[in-house]
Order: C-alpha cells, then sequence, then structure tokens
C-alpha cells in the first residue's frame, strides 16, 4: 500500500505547486497526473504572469504569487522564461477610459496600488506600435509573462528534489473515507494519505463528485495563435477589455495572440476543435489595434481545455462535505499567475490549518445552494 | 483560376491535393453526380508525381517516360469529370466537424464539405547528414520538379546520393535529358538484399520487377555509381565539396534522396489516429478497407494512406470515392470498387520487396553531433539527444524545450529524425515515443487572409465582452 | 546549378533585391531564382544562415522570399508574373512586410 502525507490531484502548474511547496515544509506529497505534468491549460496557455484586471477575491494571491515570481529561479532552479515589461489594458475610447478610471480609484481606496491610470502619451510611450485611437489605458508595472510549460516543468522537478513523488499516466478513479484517511483508488492502484487536494483543473468537478459537493464547473478551451518570429516591436503584454485580445511578444520575437476566445472541448479525448471564425474577429482586432500586424504570419493555433466557474473565480479552501479534502481549481483561464502563490497558500494551510492570505470568496460553499 | 469569393458554402465531396488519388477520386464522384471540389496548392494538377503533366515544356516523351505520361489521361479525365478544380488554394485547416479553411491568393474561406478525401501525397524522407542545410543541397524530387515543370536540368557538377526506386527513375530521367552527373553515391545497406530475398518472388512477378530491372541497367552503364557508407556535404555558404567514405569530389549541386513518406500533417491535425509503420519507418493514418480514417466523413487516399506509388495512389482514391459516393448519394451509380480492389492488389504486390530493400540505413536516418536535426530552427541531433537523456519522452515535450517542430514546416522534415532520435536514444520504439501533436493551420496563414474570412455581425458581436 | 533544356515559352523580368533576372512563363519564383543562378533566397531567423531552396514542392519552408512586399511567401509555389519585385528575406521578417 503507497502512502503519502497528502494527495495532490492534478500536475497543473497549481498541483506542481502546492506539491512543491508542501515538500518544501517536510510533508510527503504523491501528485497523481493523468496525462503529463502541463499537458493541459497549464503548459500551453498565454503565459501572462498578470496581476492587472483581476477580481478582487483574486488580488492577495496574486500579489504573493508576483514576489515568488520575481525570485522564481531561487525557488525552482529555473527562470522559467520569465520577464517582466507590464501588463497595459488598452482602451479604445473615451468612454472606456473613464470606467477604468473608476476602477483603478476604487482599487486604491482598498489600498491596491497596482495598476496606474495612464493617458495617451504613456500610453504611446509604453507602446509605441499601438493605434492613434486609442485614448490611454491602465498599467501594472510588475506585470510580465513566462514559459508556461516550462514553469510547470521546473515545479515538478523541484517538488521531486525536495521529496515529492510524481506519478503520470495515472488516473484517479475514486476517493473512500477510511477513518482518518483517505483511499485514493487509480488507474494503478490506491493510495492513502490523510489529506488530498483536489488540483484536477478540468476535471475537478469529478473529484468534487467524488465527495459528495458536486460543482457548476464549465469545460472551456480558449483558443491562442503565435506567429512567426517578428523582429522586437513591443515589449508590455497587451490586453483589451471590450474587444477579447491577449498581445504578446516573446523574447524569440513570435508574437502569441490570445483573448479567450472559445474552442469546443472533448475532455475526456484531450481534444479540441478550434473555432475559425472567432480567430478570424481576433485577427480583425489585431489589425485594427496594431497596424504593423497586418502582414505577420500564423504559425500555429491551439485551446487548452481548462476550467471555469460562472463567477469567474476560482475554488479554493476546504471541502465543505469532506474533512481532509481541499480545492484548488477553476481558475477560469487565468490561473497561470496565481500559481506559484496558491502553492504556498494551500502547503500552509494543508500544513497548519490556516494560512495568512485572504481568500474569502473562493470557497466551495458559496455554490451549495445554487446548484 | 477560381477565386476564394467564386467558392460556394459548401460541396458535398471536397478532395485535398490533385495527385492521382485526388484527381482519381474526383473524377469518379463528379461523375456520380456529386457535388465535387478538388483543391491543390500548385500552379497546375498532377501533384508530385506528375507535375506539369498539363504543361511540362519537355518534348521529348522518351526523357519522362512512360509512366509520367500515363498521367495525362487521369488528368484529362478530372478536367472533364464535373469537378470544380482549383490549383493555387491552400487548404489550412480540416477538422472532426469537416469544415475545410482554404486559402486562394490571399484571401481564405471556410467550406463546409459532408465528406473529405485527404490526398496530400507523400514527401522526401527527411535525409539528415552534415551540411544538408547548406545552399546546392536539394532533395532528388525537387529536381525532378524543376525538369517537369519548368525543363530545367542540373549544370555545374551534380553528385546524387541515396537510396531507392525514385533515385534511379531521376537519374535516368537526367541522364536522358543531357545533363552530365559526376556520381551517385548509394546508400543501400548491402545486407538489405538479404533480407528482401524472401519477398523477391513476389517482387519478380511485379510489373515493378522488369521496369526496374531495364532502369538499373540504363543507369549503370552511363553514370559512375559507388556504393557508400557515410556522405555529408561540405562548404562554408553554399555546398562545394561531397565527402563520402574518407573521399571527396568537387561539386555544386547535390541531390539527396532516400525514399518517401506519407505526407500526415492535414490529416493529424484533422484528429484522424495514426500508427508506427515499423517496415517502412513511418506514420501512416489507421484506416479501414474504403480508407475512412478514425474521424468520421474523413478518408485517406494515395500516398498519404501509406507508401505504394502512383497506380495505386488512383486506385485507392477510385475505392474511397466509391464510398463516399454511397454515403452521399445511395441510389448513383458507381462502379463495381472491386476492380479497383484487384489493380490495387496488383500494384501494392512487390511493395514489400522494396520496401526491405530499400531501407535506409540507422545512420541517415539516426544523426549525431553537430548535424542539424529540425532545419528550420536549426536544432541539431546531439540537442535533441542530450534532452531525450534529461528525461524529454517525447517529441511534444522536446518541441518544447527546443523548439523543434515549431517551425513553418510543421516537422515535414523532422518529425521522423525528433523521433527516431528519442527512441534511439531512451532504447525504445518510435511506436512507444509518438509524434508530434499537429495543429492547424497546417500551412501558414497571414493575419491578413485570417482577417479575410467573411464573419457575420454576430459571430463578431461574439468575441466582444 | 541548373539550366534550361530549351528555349521555348514567354520570357519576362523579374527583379531580385533590385536586380533584373529573365524568367519564363511557368517557372515559380524558386525556380526563376535558381535559373538565374542565386545562390540562396534567404538568411535564417536563428543563426543567420543563408539557405536556398531544398524541396520545391512547398514542404521545406527554404524558398521563403518577400513578393511584391509581402513577406514569407513560399517561392515554389508562386507563379511569376512580369515586374514581379523579389526581395531575399533576411532573418525575422519585418513587422509590416
Amino acid at each position: 500500500m503507497r502512502t503519502a502525507d497528502v494527495v495532490v490531484i492534478g500536475g497543473g502548474i497549481h498541483g506542481c505547486s502546492t506539491a512543491l511547496h508542501l515538500a518544501l515544509r517536510g510533508l510527503k506529497p504523491i501528485l497523481v497526473e493523468k496525462d503529463y505534468a502541463g499537458r493541459h491549460a497549464s503548459g500551453v496557455n498565454a503565459g501572462g504572469v498578470r496581476q492587472l484586471a483581476r477580481h478582487l477575491a483574486e488580488i492577495p494571491l496574486s500579489i504573493s504569487s508576483m514576489e515568488i515570481w520575481e525570485h522564481i529561479q531561487e525557488l525552482v532552479g529555473d527562470d522559467c522564461g520569465f520577464t517582466s515589461h507590464g501588463t497595459v489594458l488598452v482602451a479604445e475610447s473615451e468612454a472606456e477610459l473613464a470606467s477604468f478610471k473608476a476602477r483603478v480609484d476604487d482599487l486604491r481606496l482598498r489600498g491596491f496600488t497596482h495598476e496606474e491610470l495612464i493617458d495617451r502619451a504613456e500610453l504611446k510611450r509604453l507602446v509605441p506600435a499601438v493605434s492613434d485611437h486609442c485614448p490611454g489605458g491602465v498599467v501594472s508595472r510588475r506585470d510580465g509573462a513566462a514559459d508556461p510549460f516550462r514553469a510547470t516543468q521546473a515545479f515538478r522537478r523541484r517538488a521531486v528534489e525536495k521529496g515529492a513523488e510524481v506519478i503520470e499516466g495515472v488516473m484517479v478513479t475514486g476517493l473512500k473515507r477510511l477513518g482518518e484517511i483517505w483511499r485514493v483508488e487509480t488507474s494503478d492502484g490506491p493510495i492513502e494519505a490523510p489529506k488530498v487536494v483536489n488540483a484536477a483543473g478540468a476535471w475537478a468537478d469529478r473529484i468534487a463528485a467524488l465527495l459528495g459537493e458536486p460543482v457548476p464547473l464549465h469545460v472551456i478551451a480558449p483558443m491562442l495563435m503565435v506567429t512567426s518570429r517578428l523582429p522586437a516591436f513591443i515589449q508590455p503584454v497587451v490586453i483589451l477589455r471590450g474587444r477579447k485580445l491577449s498581445f504578446k511578444q516573446l523574447e524569440n520575437g513570435t508574437v502569441v495572440i490570445g483573448g479567450g476566445h472559445l474552442a469546443t472541448p472533448y475532455r475526456d479525448r484531450n481534444a479540441t476543435v478550434l473555432d475559425w471564425t472567432k480567430l478570424a474577429a481576433s485577427a480583425e482586432t489585431v489589425w485594427e489595434l496594431f497596424p504593423a500586424m497586418r502582414a505577420a504570419t500564423i504559425v500555429r493555433a491551439w485551446a487548452g481545455i481548462e476550467a471555469r466557474m460562472p463567477d469567474d473565480i476560482p475554488v479554493i479552501g476546504r471541502s465543505g462535505t469532506s474533512e481532509g479534502v481541499y480545492h484548488q481549481f477553476g481558475f477560469s483561464a487565468h490561473g497561470f499567475q496565481l500559481g506559484p502563490g496558491t502553492g504556498a497558500m494551500m502547503a500552509e494551510l494543508v500544513a497548519t490549518g490556516s494560512t495568512n492570505v485572504p481568500i474569502d470568496g473562493l470557497e466551495i460553499d458559496r455554490f451549495r445552494t445554487k446548484i | 483560376m477560381t477565386e476564394a469569393s467564386e467558392l460556394a458554402a459548401s460541396y458535398e465531396l471536397v478532395v485535398i491535393g490533385g495527385g492521382p488519388a485526388g484527381l482519381a477520386a474526383a473524377t469518379l464522384a463528379a461523375q456520380a453526380g456529386v457535388q465535387t471540389v478538388l483543391f491543390d496548392e500548385n500552379p497546375g494538377i498532377g501533384g508530385q508525381i506528375y507535375r506539369g503533366i498539363t504543361s511540362t515544356p519537355v518534348r521529348d516523351r522518351a526523357v519522362l517516360g512512360d509512366d509520367y505520361w500515363a498521367g495525362g489521361a487521369l488528368a484529362d479525365e478530372a478536367r472533364t469529370s464535373g469537378a470544380l478544380i482549383v490549383n493555387g488554394a491552400t487548404v489550412w485547416t480540416l477538422d472532426p466537424t469537416l469544415t475545410v479553411g482554404v486559402s486562394i491568393a490571399g484571401k481564405a474561406r471556410l467550406i463546409q464539405a459532408k465528406r473529405v478525401i485527404v490526398a496530400t501525397g507523400s514527401l522526401e524522407r527527411p535525409f539528415p547528414i552534415p551540411g544538408w542545410t547548406l545552399p546546392g543541397v536539394m532533395t532528388a524530387g525537387a529536381a525532378q520538379t524543376a525538369l517537369k515543370a519548368q525543363g530545367l536540368v542540373p549544370a555545374g557538377r551534380t553528385v546524387m546520393a541515396g537510396s531507392g526506386p525514385l533515385l534511379w527513375l531521376l537519374a535516368a530521367q537526367l541522364i536522358r535529358a543531357g545533363a552530365k552527373i559526376e556520381a551517385l553515391l548509394d546508400t543501400t545497406p548491402r545486407l538489405n538484399w538479404l533480407r528482401a530475398l524472401p519477398f523477391t518472388p513476389d517482387f519478380m512477378i511485379s510489373p515493378l520487377w522488369s521496369k526496374g530491372l531495364k532502369l538499373l541497367r540504363e543507369v549503370k552503364a552511363k553514370m559512375l555509381v559507388i556504393p557508400v557508407g557515410s556522405v555529408e556535404a561540405v562548404g562554408s555558404d553554399k555546398l562545394s565539396e561531397v565527402v563520402f567514405d574518407g573521399r571527396r569530389v568537387p561539386a555544386d549541386l547535390l541531390l539527396l534522396h532516400q525514399g518517401v513518406v506519407p505526407n500526415v500533417n492535414l490529416a493529424i491535425a484533422a484528429g484522424a489516429e495514426h500508427r508506427w509503420n515499423s517496415r517502412q519507418l513511418c506514420f501512416e493514418p489507421v484506416l479501414d478497407r474504403d480508407f475512412n480514417s478514425s474521424v468520421p466523413g474523413i478518408a485517406v487516399a494515395g500516398d498519404g494512406a501509406g507508401i505504394a506509388g502512383g497506380p495505386a495512389a488512383a486506385e485507392r482514391g477510385r475505392i474511397a470515392a466509391i464510398a463516399a459516393v454511397r454515403a452521399l448519394k445511395p441510389s448513383a451509380s458507381v462502379p463495381d470498387p472491386q476492380t479497383a480492389r484487384n489493380a490495387l492488389q496488383r500494384e501494392e504486390s512487390g511493395r514489400a520487396f522494396l520496401d526491405v530493400a530499400y531501407r535506409p540505413a540507422d545512420a541517415f536516418r539516426r544523426p549525431t553531433g553537430e548535424t542539424i536535426a529540425c532545419r528550420c530552427e536549426e536544432v541539431t541531433a546531439k540537442q535533441v539527444r542530450d534532452n531525450a537523456d534529461l528525461g524529454c519522452e517525447g517529441p511534444n515535450q522536446m518541441k518544447a524545450f527546443l523548439r523543434c517542430g515549431m517551425g513553418p514546416c510543421q516537422g515535414r522534415l523532422c518529425g521522423l529524425t525528433i523521433t527516431e532520435l528519442i527512441a534511439d536514444q531512451r532504447h525504445t520504439t518510435p511506436a512507444e515515443v509518438g509524434y508530434y501533436r499537429l495543429r492547424p493551420p497546417v500551412k501558414p496563414i497571414t493575419l491578413a487572409e485570417l482577417a479575410s474570412l467573411p464573419i457575420s455581425e454576430a459571430e463578431r458581436k461574439a468575441v466582444e465582452r | 546549378m541548373f539550366k534550361r533544356l530549351d528555349d521555348a515559352g514567354t520570357t519576362m523580368t523579374l527583379t531580385v533585391d533590385g536586380t533584373p533576372i529573365r524568367a519564363r512563363s511557368g517557372d515559380t519564383v524558386a525556380v526563376a531564382m535558381l535559373a538565374a543562378g542565386i545562390d540562396h533566397c534567404r538568411t535564417t531567423p536563428v543563426n543567420d544562415v543563408p539557405r536556398a531552396p531544398y524541396c520545391l514542392m512547398g514542404v521545406c519552408f527554404d524558398c521563403l522570399v518577400t513578393i511584391d512586399g509581402v513577406g514569407s511567401r513560399q517561392g515554389c509555389l508562386v507563379p511569376v508574373r512580369e515586374g514581379m519585385k523579389v526581395e531575399t528575406q533576411l532573418g525575422k521578417r519585418e513587422a509590416g512586410r
């Protein structure tokens, strides 16, 4: 019988980060991943390391995560391709800019200063290639981008070095409480541990269902496109609000275009079918925002398989029905940046029973009456 | 030339590829009354084997040989069949909903198909030798294309190297066209002939036998043929010498060939299951006897289904088309597929011998050291092997670390090499290692082309918050 | 590297990096450049090394050139036209082209 202090279900960045931080606390986790670490959303997203434009409930976790990103090399022995030139949210009209100002003012009242309103001149200074029709925006200067697969693998590798066991190609099929212990059934035999963390991403609802706490998780497949290499012409990550777009140029010159347009997922086959009309609309958006991109070549398009919650914020915290089980899923297409900090916070919660990072509003019970 | 705006929003049958399989399939389906469109990215039909069949400037029929000219009938039938044939049309996406994305002259369209036949044929197996990326090194197929389509022959000091029937065919065609070739370096491993012995009886009764013998004799009479164990291209900014088994010869052009392999990119990106063929050393689609893939509504015909040559491709195209017609218009009259199956079987007999006899040596499939494994991203064999040692188990993880496979060719010239290198280094099989996960667009498209897709207001609104 | 078997077909002129070359109707851009003895058509974005067409059938992407201002075109798939402006593609393709 395999035993552990904690079984972590799911090898995305959240599962791997939690496994690492548990191991750093001297606990012995076993991480069970049905494919391989970083196979899904964590490994194929746009890599945005972003504090900007987050729901209030996520901001404390985002800030604590950002501190870790800035020292990521020390934590995982790999810089994960992290670079920081800020994220800029571009306003396309005066009305939009006014709504951004209202938000920034509200954040300041609450003590958050990471978002800064900028005018047309500052926008042009930060993003010279942006179209002239944009009157300003918001910048979060500490933000940046990293290589998602590399980062997830770095957390996995360091977790193993620090004593975690990572089992890949194995699926969790059952969860049973035996006294003070959880018996986690898998396709490769059972594992017993007093604590379990559900970090199973787009499949986390199935784990929750095994515990008698179904959640309204919606499986989505956000699409991305990448171009061939272009000479460097943009440094910060650019996002739009009114029209869906995220836009960044990597060190190697390729440009990654995202924004959350959805493909059709088939989560039981690890497959997605892309929607080209939406990608075409995305191409039009890029065209209007960055005229210089018109002749850029799209070399690849893809979609990851991700979980979205109806209120667009994750499920983090203790299980509502099951002692010793914790949830860490539902990041709704913006969980990458939160990975390092949420893993640290979750390890603290699991090991000590409480955490210093506020996670109010993220508990699974908020769905209890709504199903 | 048909323009993108002239295409209908849907067709009953979309055939992708205008080589023998695509031409035969489109002809049969159109003649049976099915609304058929054939897309081919080249300026003319014929694919590779019949390239330039309607326009070649090569007047002397003896140069290209009878097998080439047999393609003329296929081309003529297709053009009069009622199928819409669109050249200069690059298909960049196909998915299980049978949506086909195609670009013509910089304008893109999405076409809905009821059935699709993928007939994108084969391409030459990568031949990763030191210096193979130098200007002046090309494939034998490239020289053949330049001959057929534009009537060009190598000038200057030309060396051919490799193994396989197409190498001999090209050598013969070039001799007949008056080109002078310094030498043909034959990389066929000597042991292959012993291994091929059990297959010889089948081969001897197939039409390939006598054709092959004649070709070999013709070439050996006029060209220096040297068996070699190693080949290198040497030069600074372009080819200047070819080095083989310790000897050097000055050269301006080196033509490489070690067989052809299925062009799997569109079929894999469409979701069709593929598997490793350990005799032909390549990945091929998993198909039923009508050439239907694992994706309902998508068939793969021709060399893309597995290497078997031009005439076999046409028969496969016919079989796939018959199945498509029966599914679309059950009451339509179609030929008995058994005729095509019998013809196919005749064409396929003798293939086993060729596969074994011309199986490329490990050394030419599994390079070492500074030899480039991925041309687009300039990744060396050593980098791939070292990463495999560090724990990289498959090509998709390798892709994330080294960028191999992320360039525009999308693995067409490196996929097999990368898979074989990982298998070699980790002491496992290519079947275990698997292949790149391929995604559309299978050919790069510009942002302008993508933005040129007709989008309804509703669709535009869908991408707003 | 290559020569024409005969002189049939209409000739036309294109420019490659400003220099005029003779081509024939039915040529693709890549073949016209080869026939004109042009050594390389691009340099790579990773290591800046020269490349020339390898496969002439649209799979190797080594024949990438800029044609009439549009970059990363596969020269082996584009038929020549009178007056075409071809430019070798140096390194990373420029954003506006």
